[in-house]
């Protein structure tokens, strides 16, 4: 901590930052453009110039850039003085000199950092009367619209792409005032972090381009706070939506997970919700066709047909716990079944096993390991976000000799000057090339087994009472050896790992590794970060987090929340089905992506009644008897449960339209004609309470947010802000009366504009504003401290308590994998774009996701003499898939690259023995 | 008495005086050019549709009568796709034109709009745009913004340079 006078006035602040951070914490508006929190300073556009004194006696002062200067011991600075102000005032005209007159016509507006900070220093008048600089545009592929003349040469956007986010296909061309940000040309952006280029950007250059399809502005959506469904990392998002329709995807702070970035798949995946695959109308299968029915009606039916009991229920993934939950009371705890490949579920009771006794990492403490192994997981593709985090780690140890130097950590360019291409040691196992690996000190590539191998041999040499591994090639055995040292001699080592390779000796190779190093960590005594400038712990809830030493990624949202309720195997269900049960309610899952297509296939035929409850059409809902339409996830209200085990409620931007409804109401409206005790639930909260009584593990989820009883002055948090347009004419042209707003009795916010004043808890948070602060520079304002947890904490709690002490070691080391003759080992390979079930439905993101293919590695192509494109049948068991072939030089020989969930593949139990002919 | 003879005697007077009651509506009212009256959205002075869609006078209407939504042609004219006035909720206070950045929206004196049913009050885009300009007519917005729309590309608005040449290395 240290002292510093603003204007003449005491405060305190912390010592290890500049003064921008500082002014920002203690709530002052400073103007800023090229400071952002997670990328530091680097001086640049000249707007944050304050006064710094001397000493008390010094009158005159110097200009100085707040974001370039320490705020040190005793510095005497001012805000208010005039001739910073007049400066201040003379760079944002110096900036408008050039900017276009697009303001109504461009996406920014209304959240635009520039409007923001051109009000802020009271620029008003145009005085440049000659003529504008202009530039042309670029196609930048179907997320990211690129406006060029709007750009203040601020630097932002290619330091986030490049430095941040490490690509390569970005940059500034031009030179003095024709600075260019953009590609070399032509083309879709390659990394899967483009779309944070959208909030980076303090200007309209980047703009959404889905959004831009159906604009609406900022200050006209009904936002909501919730979680990404598209995969196991739980990143806070803000959907917004207006008459009825999603209409886009903003980043929500959470301090210890997604910080101020999302990837691509989470930003773009939601129009899915507006598509045309969505079930709208409950539909009952006759024999003379289909048929439409109100909703009452099916709910009726609904429960007719479950008072049968030889009902069973199959659960899923990607619903929340408590449609999970509703389904397990309809059926009942013996005949609820998990909505997964029994594999997997094996995986995912293995996951929880290992993570009750090895906390994860949240990603924001992933951000500070300083020597990190990836182990048998392409993160970017099935936990895209983690990547970018990780992506951060290699910079930590080049970091450590900024203290000696004493340039702090903040000062961006002249840390990574230092550091030059030197990066912490960062190893990757993997079947196949990740789009890490640039980053990767070395790479090792293998089937799952051999990986799994290396990984205990690492485990070992960390730790001899890991069990040892026979017949390690000697290479590998070297490889283990530099790990484990690199591990070793680190103060914040992390192992990831996950279902990807869908491999039980992967995740417990990883679960000893990270035994191990908490071991050495509690015997070197260094369980917690070094408060200093290099290494800064990054503030989170639980100081338990500070010691997790792995990180596991799951497939799906509430991948481990669905485990967590004790579900019976998928292929006993099967069984179940063959031994009598005649009803099959299946929740928003597709079975055809869970099983062999010949298996649905079967399963379906000896069924009376397969009953789908889902929010979009699948080959399931299709063939189901009845399908019933659920609300998408930004229609309804529930908890997912990420990899951390952290429980996080979401919330529906807006009441799900028509017939549709949310899952649990399905259920709840069905056992009420039933007449069962579940059957009277009337609020999100009575589920949850029923979920506690039944799980008393599970008790945190109910705590993960407030209750719907929760109020602020008397008053629900409204999902609108307060500027909410077009009220009295919305839908004047259906009824000239305005309707009253949808009642909201599950949550404690309001589908309004009217409502609590202040901020509200961050697990409550819709969406960033603040006065003065249109747009996501807002969350400056909702944090405790710039960059630290908002106020109030973190949102989401953690589901089981801290584990004490994690040392157990898995003792079953796979032997080497024996080749077979004329056959192959085919495994899984992820698409960020694709692999996903609901993302991949946004017109956005399947024109980026690749077509079914099959994978092979040069030299196996080589040897068979096969071509790139060529036609190849791929035989699995007697499954026989048509596929061209891809051949892929990064990829393990013996390996048979599949991609995973693409297609008539989606089904497939791999890692699995096939075999490959010529079409 | 007298009191009450005196006033006869007025009122008699007084239908001698020059008439001021107007005959309306066989006597249509003079109402000045920037009177507050029915709304309407006007259009370029080369015919295309003013309107940028840019929902600032929603937002600037105190009792939230306007509704729109923006869409674009395929040259990336943006434009609303609906554009809804109650006037049933509407006070004429005129923040709407007054927030407009293109002119497109106006109001005009005219007040004639009286209905018997509430329903007739909400005005659609094609109850709302006119043929002309309306009351500025030199104004198009499309010439001055730099974005490029079919017929303007970049370089050719008002006041632009042409695009950069980002291969040119002089200093
Ligand atoms: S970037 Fe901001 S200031 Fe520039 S045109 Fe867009 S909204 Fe207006
Ligand atoms: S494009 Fe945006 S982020 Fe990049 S330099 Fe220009 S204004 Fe800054
Ligand atoms: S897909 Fe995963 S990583 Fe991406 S935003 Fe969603 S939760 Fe985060
Ligand atoms: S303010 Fe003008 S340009 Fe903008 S939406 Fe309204 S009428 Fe259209
Ligand atoms: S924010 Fe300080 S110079 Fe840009």
């Amino acid at each position: 901590m240290a002292t510093i006078y603003i204007d003449g006035r005491p405060y305190a602040v912390d010592a290890r930052q500049n003064l921008l951070h500082a002014c920002l914490s203690l709530g002052f508006n400073l103007p800023y453009f090229c400071w952002h929190p997670a990328l530091g300073s680097v001086g640049a556009c000249r707007q944050c110039a304050i006064k710094q004194f001397r000493g008390p006696e010094d009158q005159r002062g110097k200009l100085v850039m707040a974001c370039m200067t320490a705020a040190s011991e005793g510095a005497r600075i001012s805000i208010a003085d005039a001739e910073a102000v007049a400066f201040r005032a003379g760079i944002i005209e110096g900036m408008m000199q050039n900017h276009p007159h697009d303001c109504p016509v461009c996406d920014e507006g209304g959240e635009c950092h520039l409007q923001d900070m051109t009000v802020m220093t009271g620029h008003d008048y145009r005085r440049y009367r000659f003529a504008k600089r202009t530039f042309r545009n670029q196609y930048l592929g179907p997320l990211v619209h690129h406006e060029m003349n709007r750009c203040i040469q601020c630097y932002r956007c290619v330091r986030f792409y490049r430095e941040y986010a490490g690509g390569r296909d970005f940059n500034v061309f031009g030179i003095r005032n024709l600075a260019y940000f953009g590609r070399y040309q032509d083309g879709v952006l390659e990394s899967e972090f483009s779309g944070n280029l959208d909030e980076v950007c303090p200007t309209g250059v980047f703009t959404d381009a889905t959004h831009k399809r159906h604009y609406t502005r900022k200050w006209d959506m009904q936002f909501a706070p919730s979680i990404c469904p598209h995969c196991g990392v739980g990143c806070n998002l803000s959907p917004g939506e207006r008459y009825g329709m999603l209409r886009r995807i903003v980043n929500r702070y959470h301090g210890g997970l997604n910080g101020y970035f999302l990837c691509d798949r989470g930003r773009y995946g939601y129009e899915f919700v507006n598509g045309d695959q969505r079930l709208r109308q409950p539909r009952l299968r006759l024999a003379g066709g289909p048929q439409s029915l109100p909703q009452k009606q099916a709910a009726e039916l609904l429960g007719e047909w479950l008072a049968d009991d030889r009902v069973i229920g199959i659960g899923s993934p990607r619903a929340s716990l408590e449609a999970n939950f509703a389904l397990r009371a309809v059926v009942g705890a013996r005949h609820f079944y998990a909505g997964v490949a029994d594999a997997e579920l094996a995986l995912l009771r293995l996951a929880l096993e290992i993570l009750r006794r090895q906390p994860a990492a949240p990603l924001r403490s992933m951000e500070s390991a300083d020597a990190v192994l990836v182990l048998g997981e392409d993160v970017t593709n099935t936990a895209p976000r983690m990547a970018l985090s990780l992506r951060q780690a290699v910079r930590q140890q080049p970091m450590q000799a900024l203290e000696a130097l004493k340039i702090p950590a903040w000062l961006d360019h002249a840390a990574r000057e230092l550091a030059q291409q030197r990066r912490g040691p960062f190893y990757i196992a993997a079947p196949a090339a990740t789009r890490l690996d640039d980053i990767a000190r070395e790479l090792w590539r293998g089937a799952p087994e051999e990986l799994a191998r290396l990984g205990f041999a690492v485990a070992h040499a960390l730790a001899p009472e890991s069990p040892a591994v026979a017949g390690l090639a000697p290479e590998a055995a070297a490889l283990a050896g530099r790990i484990a040292a690199a591990l070793r001699s680190a103060q914040r080592p992390l192992v990831v790992s996950g279902l990807g390779c869908r491999s039980t000796e992967l995740l417990q190779a990883a679960a000893n590794i990270a035994a191990a190093l908490r071991r050495l960590n509690k015997n070197n005594g260094r369980n917690s970060p070094k408060a200093n400038s290099t290494a800064e712990a990054r503030p989170d809830d639980s100081s338990s987090e500070n010691d997790a030493r792995l990180a596991l990624a799951v497939p799906e949202a509430n991948s481990l929340g669905l485990a967590l309720l004790d579900p019976h195997p998928l292929s006993q269900a099967l069984d179940a089905v063959r031994a009598g049960a005649a009803t099959v309610i299946v929740l928003e899952n597709d079975l055809y992506r869970r099983l062999p297509a010949g298996e649905m296939q079967s399963l379906a035929s000896g069924l009376d009644r397969l009953i789908a409850l889902d929010c979009i059409e699948t080959p399931t809902t299709r063939q189901a008897r009845l399908a019933l339409p659920a609300a998408a996830w930004a229609e309804d209200d529930g908890t997912f449960i990420n990899y951390e085990g952290r429980a996080q409620r979401y919330y529906a931007a807006y009441p799900p339209p028509g017939e549709m409804q949310a899952s649990w109401r399905w259920l709840r409206d069905a056992l009420a004609v039933a007449g069962r005790e579940a059957g009277r639930w009337e609020t999100l909260d009575d589920v949850l309470r029923a979920l506690a009584a039944e799980f008393p593990d599970l008790a945190a989820a109910a705590t993960a947010a407030p209750p719907e009883s929760f109020r602020i002055h008397g008053e629900k948090v409204p999902r609108q802000p307060h500027r909410f347009s077009g009220r009295t004419a919305m839908s004047a042209n259906l009824n000239v009366s305005e309707p009253a707003p949808p009642p909201d009795p599950d949550t404690p916010l309001a589908f309004s504009m009217e409502g609590a004043p202040t901020q509200p808890p961050a697990a409550i948070l819709p969406f960033a504003w603040a006065p003065g602060w249109n747009s996501y520079q807002a969350w400056n304002k909702l944090q405790r401290e710039i960059d630290g947890p908002l106020r109030g904490g973190n949102p989401g709690v953690r589901v089981w308590p801290a584990p004490s002490s994690g040392e157990r070691y898995f003792r079953d080391v796979p032997p080497p994998p024996a080749a077979r003759a004329g056959e192959w080992r085919a495994v899984p390979l992820y698409h960020i774009f694709g692999s996903e079930e609901l993302s991949r439905l946004a017109p956005g993101i399947s024109q980026l996701s690749p077509q079914p293919y099959l994978a092979l590695s040069e030299a196996d192509a080589a040897r068979l003499g096969l071509g790139a494109g060529e036609a190849l049948v791929l035989i699995l068991e007697s499954q026989r898939f048509t596929l061209p072939l891809v051949i892929r030089p990064d990829l393990a020989p013996g390996l048979a690259g599949v991609p995973a969930g693409l297609g008539p593949l989606q089904g497939l139990a791999l890692p699995a023995w096939c075999r490959i002919e010529r079409a | 008495m007298f009191g009450i003879a005196r006033t006869i005697w007025d009122i008699f007077l007084h239908g001698f005086r020059r008439r001021v009651t107007r005959q309306y509506p066989e006597q249509p009212a003079y109402l000045p050019p920037r009177w507050r009256g029915r709304i309407i959205l006007s259009r370029d002075p080369d015919g295309g549709e003013r309107c940028v869609a840019c929902y600032l006078c929603a937002i600037a209407c105190p009792v939230d009568c306007i509704a729109l939504q923006a869409t674009e042609d395929s040259t990336g004219r943006r434009y609303p796709e609906f554009f809804r006035i109650n006037f049933s909720r509407c006070i004429f206070c005129g923040y709407c034109e007054e927030a407009c950045p293109t002119y497109a929206i106006q109001l005009t004196p005219d007040f004639e709009m009286s209905e018997y049913r509430r329903p007739n009050l909400v005005y659609e885009k094609e109850d709302l745009l006119i043929a002309g300009p309306g009351k500025y007519p030199g104004y198009n917005f499309w010439r001055v913004a730099g974005v490029s729309i079919g017929g303007k590309d970049k370089g050719e608005a008002e006041n632009e340079a042409p695009p950069a040449d980002l291969h040119q290395l002089l200093p």
